[in-house]
């Protein structure tokens, strides 16, 4: 297995060789060892998004029970951990709120453990949390859930490899061309310049807005702590007057 | 018009995504027996040709008359045709959806639109599954091998086969679309 200080090298090789700027990950970032043969090597071929790709899947309260958004409340006990909020809004990229669409997140546990099957972490399985939520946004765009700050975990990537702690998202917008899976870290991580995920963004603003934001006034005396994070898809292929939401 | 936002990187879906976005009934955008139900089936392969078995499909299509479905129900479909399915594939890289031929959408051809998320992927890739005899200006400036990695093919059973190729001789064509940044 390569060391740290190797794959070190290698990040700070890829941000060199990388024009400044990119606002997301390199496909092609090796020191992600699983990426190197699952990565197009052709450019993205250009597009002009057409019918369905326009019109994005719609969900509603049909989908989704209210309580999938409070983690810490699923399975009849009390997680361990520290209880959390996390709030914030999904924007398109033209700063218009993306209401009432699905917002879904997945985690490890306090400990660093994920429920799923594969994850051989001897870290302890929380019976009591499966680190899996759903919302829909409001009529604002915003999302909120209640649940357990997740703990960071190794793999195998490379020697003595770990993730910052993390939280999974997968969203949508109003087309089905603004589809966005990502990740939500935590402000002042020690492991964001070992992590070869994290750093498979070369543009350092870019990778600050991953971070979510400790909000005191969201934190709630005696309960939990706050976290912001506000959430931008690409932009839309609308013209405005196709819109139905003109502002 | 309001100024351009910085758009939030992607990152990838990861190993652990299987208890989270896979759920009962994704795959099937129609009950099994639904008169004009087809499969649509593939594996998805990477750069040595080996299968993927952590990645993960989502199809977007129109309906048999060309409409874009927009009720809301994918999660519980209670009978309700979405256009949109999710599947992981399984141990040996294979996926299956169980679904309606869609048509054209306002006289274009008739194509579904297909995301790949993958552990080992690091951002989310679009490609179109081309229905059998549809072409349009897009896929014919193609050039030939390109284009017929966006063909489905027509199996002997009456199956529809799209295969993903995330690299190699055969890699399937990807789609940036504008205000897509890279
Ligand atoms: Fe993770």
């Amino acid at each position: 297995m390569d060391s740290q200080a190797r794959i070190t090298a290698e990040i700070a090789e890829a941000h060199a060789a990388t024009p400044p700027g990119g606002a997301q990950p390199r496909i092609d970032f090796l020191p992600y060892r699983s990426s190197a043969l699952r990565h197009p090597t052709k450019d993205l071929r250009h597009a002009d998004p057409e019918g369905i790709e326009l019109v994005a899947p719609v969900f509603g309260h049909s989908d989704v029970d209210p309580v999938e958004a409070d983690l810490t409340i699923q399975h009849g006990g009390e997680p361990i951990g520290e209880r959390m909020l996390l709030t914030g809004r999904v924007l398109d990229g033209d700063g218009r709120p993306v209401r009432h669409q699905l917002v879904e997140i997945w985690q490890a546990n306090a400990g660093g453990r994920y429920i799923h099957k594969r994850d051989q972490h001897p870290a302890p399985i929380d019976p009591s949390f499966t680190g899996v939520g759903r919302c829909l946004t409001d009529g604002d765009g915003v999302y909120r859930f209640t649940t357990i700050k997740p703990g960071p975990y190794p793999w195998r990537n490379h020697l003595n490899a770990w993730r910052p702690a993390h939280i999974h998202f997968s969203l949508f917008g109003t087309e089905f061309t603004q589809r966005l899976v990502t990740q939500m870290y935590f402000p002042g991580d020690p492991l964001f310049a070992l992590d070869p995920i994290y750093q498979s963004i070369t543009d350092q603003a870019a990778r600050d807005r991953l971070v979510a934001t400790y909000d005191h006034d969201l934190t709630t005396h005696e309960w939990a702590t706050g976290y912001r994070w506000d959430i931008v898809l690409t932009g839309t292929h609308a013209t405005p007057l196709e819109r139905d939401d003109h502002e | 018009m309001s100024e351009t936002l910085a758009p939030t990187p992607g990152q990838t879906i990861g190993p652990f995504f299987h208890d989270a976005l896979p759920y009962d009934g994704g795959a099937f955008l129609v009950p099994a027996g639904t008169a004009g139900a087809v499969r649509l089936h593939g594996t998805v392969y990477d750069g040595s040709g080996a299968p993927v078995p952590d990645a993960l499909l989502e199809v977007r299509q129109a309906d048999p008359s060309g409409a874009a479905p927009r009720a809301e129900g994918s999660l519980r479909r209670d009978g309700r045709f979405t256009g949109w399915g999710r599947a992981a594939t399984d141990a040996s890289g294979r996926y299956a959806f169980t679904t309606v031929e869609p048509a054209g959408v306002d006289g274009g051809a008739a194509f579904f639109s297909v995301v790949v998320l993958a552990r080992g992927l690091l951002d989310r890739l679009f490609t179109r599954a081309y229905l059998p005899g549809q072409s349009d200006a897009f896929l014919a400036g193609l050039p030939a091998a390109e284009a017929q990695t966006l063909r489905v093919v027509r199996e002997d059973d009456g199956s529809l086969r799209f295969d993903v190729h995330l690299q190699g001789d055969r890699e399937t064509v990807f789609l940036r679309y504008p205000r897509h940044e890279r």
